[in-house]
């Protein structure tokens, strides 16, 4: 008799399915995946919902109301394993640029009627609530980095992902440095690889989607864009993205936002 | 640094010939007779990068490259020279060790599993305008992977068969200091054959062949013997290179200074600027570390080893049971820099720069390791008090 296979959730909070896409987008390998999982719970895919516990949950989006508060819980609780995948799950997304400001403030020009909406006043990384098991970058996930993860998870080991800078798969690839030979600036010396240089092969500079590398060392290449002669301002923006509450960037997007 | 074998420290050999500049083509053409993929400078994305060429045509005819500590722009030349710029952000090893290849594969069998070879692709390449510090880091690297005990088998391969067609350099970069090292300009063997390129006058090359090989190819080219001014016009373009270096690096006792200098302040200051990124490691000609790691694919019926250059300003580099052991960016530019200059030759009998001035070039915040060890040179002996401290590394 053919084992029980695991049984796969993926879960949404503040986000905007990107990354529950990039899992849909993995075309060649779904059927490689329904294999080798159930995929139990994923409401982006199916309406048929297969009650827990899960074996792997993958979470997508941060946390930004007092409902997803509460429900992030009941999913560790339901999860043996549980994977962040994106940058709002792992550093709150673009959604925590409310983080800078006032949030009140946001909902009385938004809304026409501010009294309905409940929300928090940060939008926040799940492993701020609940413990992960392993954190994805990206924005979106990369998909092959996402099949790796979730093979590795299949597997009992662990992922193979890197937390160097995006420089090193933009050397690997032999792609020219944008900043060196174009004085283009680019954040893949502080951003963590993860894209395969996707911004750099096309002759842009990197914006940051997988956020901090491991040592970040963002003073340094901001004080190398100010050189190129990017403005406080630009450089404060550029830190205040995808990953705008992800510690590194965020810390330097405050020294430069009073230019 | 020690030099390529066949050594002489001459230039005029006898054997000397011209090659009209229109003949190039023909240069190629009997390399691809031989059956050899040919690779070498051409221009993408605003530089001089190592590709396939087909002709002459490929390569960055007419361009000259201007380099500065974190900046490299390519600039129109006066004349149609075929190698009138220096050397890119690519090196030769590339093609040596690749940046990523697969070792072995595992497919599940029964109740075992059988191990797969992985397919290397047959390649011959010629290498075409490979420059004198290029030849003494081709020869680090043979020391690297051929030198000892364990050898790589594709290096061998790739290496053995490998047809190198060296190119004088006539001008230096501002951050070239082949000269410091040793290395350079003038190419002095390591190859199988050696162009000069002349401008002044007919555009022509002064050619000699270094090698059997070198020869038989030769002597397909229309070439005429060279003469006494040709030769002299070859040996000036040389001398002037030599005199454009626009970096110098005192190697006198380096590897002393450095190793009794591992608690310099300039190491911290040094560590304020640096990104951590890989760049100087992963432009660098003598830089080889990869890293070895194992996947299992979604089904889990094949899993493979895969090796991938890595440098040494990533943490998991460093990483062994519990953590990294080069934690700070300080420790990891400190083994980087003594590794290179003064470790080096304890562990291979050279040094492992041998003063391209990539590093300079293509780090993002231009950190210049010739600044770094002048500064060092500069306070010997100082230090920053951090082992009372207890920081170290």
């Amino acid at each position: 008799m053919r084992a029980r296979r695991p049984k796969l959730a993926v879960w949404k909070f503040a986000s905007c399915d990107g990354c529950q896409l990039s899992l849909l987008n993995c075309e060649d390998e779904l059927l490689a995946l329904a294999d080798r999982v159930e995929v139990a719970y994923f409401l982006e895919a199916s309406r048929a919902v297969v009650r827990g516990p899960y074996d792997l949950s993958l979470v997508e989006g941060s946390v930004s109301t007092p409902e997803d508060a509460d429900r992030i819980r009941q999913v560790r609780k339901a999860s043996r394993y549980l994977v962040t995948i994106g940058a709002c799950a792992t550093a709150g997304g673009v959604q925590a640029l409310r983080n800078f400001a006032d949030c009140q403030e946001f909902l009385s020009t938004v809304y026409a009627r501010p009294e309905f909406i409940r929300t928090l006043e940060r939008s926040t990384p799940i492993a701020d609530h609940v413990p992960v098991d392993f954190e994805l970058r990206g924005c979106p996930v990369d998909r092959a980095q996402l099949l790796e993860v979730i093979s590795a998870f299949l597997a009992g080991r662990r992922p193979r992902v890197a937390t160097h800078s995006v420089c090193v798969e933009c050397k690997r690839r032999g792609l020219v440095c944008v900043m060196v030979a174009q004085g283009t600036p680019c954040l893949g010396p502080v951003t963590q690889a993860g894209c395969g240089a996707l911004c750099p092969g096309v002759r842009r500079g990197c914006y940051g989607c997988f956020g901090p590398a491991e040592s970040p060392n963002t003073a340094s290449l901001a004080r190398a864009w100010s050189q190129l002669g990017a403005t406080a301002q630009e450089v404060a923006r550029a830190f205040r993205t995808f990953n705008a509450a992800a510690d590194a960037f965020r810390a330097e997007s405050e020294r430069h936002e009073r230019g | 640094m020690s030099r390529p074998p066949t050594s002489d420290g001459s230039t005029g050999s006898p054997s000397g010939y011209v090659l009209p500049a229109e003949g190039l083509g023909e240069l190629f053409d009997a390399l691809v007779r031989r059956g050899y993929t040919l690779v070498g400078p051409t221009v993408r994305d605003g530089a001089v990068v190592y590709d396939r060429l087909s002709s002459p045509q490929d390569l960055p005819v007419g361009l000259t490259d201007e380099q500065e500590a974190g900046r490299y722009r390519l600039r129109a030349r006066p004349d149609r020279a075929y190698f009138g710029y220096t050397v890119g952000p690519h090196s030769w090893k590339r093609f040596l060790q690749p940046p990523e290849r697969v070792l072995w594969r595992a497919v599940r069998d029964g109740d075992g599993f059988r191990v797969e070879a992985a397919p290397e692709e047959a390649v011959r390449y010629a290498f075409v305008g490979v420059r004198a510090c290029e030849l003494a880091a081709l020869a680090v690297q043979d020391r690297v992977f051929m030198g000892g005990s364990h050898t790589d088998p594709l290096y061998r391969a790739r290496r053995a068969d490998a047809f190198v067609v060296a190119v004088q350099c006539g001008q230096a970069g501002a951050t070239c200091f082949c000269s410091s090292m040793g290395t350079g300009p003038r190419c002095t063997g390591g190859y199988d054959l050696v162009l000069t390129e002349l401008l002044g006058g007919e555009h022509r090359f002064y050619l000699e062949a270094g090698s059997p090989r070198g020869d038989e190819v030769l002597a397909e080219l229309p070439c005429r013997p060279a003469s006494p001014e040709d030769r002299q016009a070859a040996d000036q373009a040389v001398s002037r290179a030599e005199a454009q270096m626009g970096r110098r690096l005192e190697t006198q006792g380096v590897r002393e200074l450095l190793l009794r200098n591992l608690e310099h302040p300039r190491w911290d200051q040094v560590a304020g600027r640096c990104l951590s990124c890989g760049n100087c490691t992963l432009v660098c000609p003598t830089c080889f570390c990869f890293a070895v790691e194992d996947t299992t694919d979604l089904s889990g019926q094949v899993a493979e080893r895969r090796a991938r250059w890595d440098s040494c300003f990533t943490g998991q580099f460093s990483y062994l049971h519990g953590g990294s052991v080069r934690a700070t960016t300080r420790a990891r530019y400190r083994q980087w820099l003594t590794h290179k200059l003064a470790t080096w030759w304890d562990q291979f009998g050279s040094s492992g720069c041998v003063g391209c001035g990539r590093c300079i070039t293509w780090c993002p915040v231009g950190i210049d390791l010739t600044e770094e060890v002048a500064a060092i040179r500069g306070s010997d002996g100082l230090r920053s008090g951090r082992e009372a401290s207890g920081e170290n590394p």
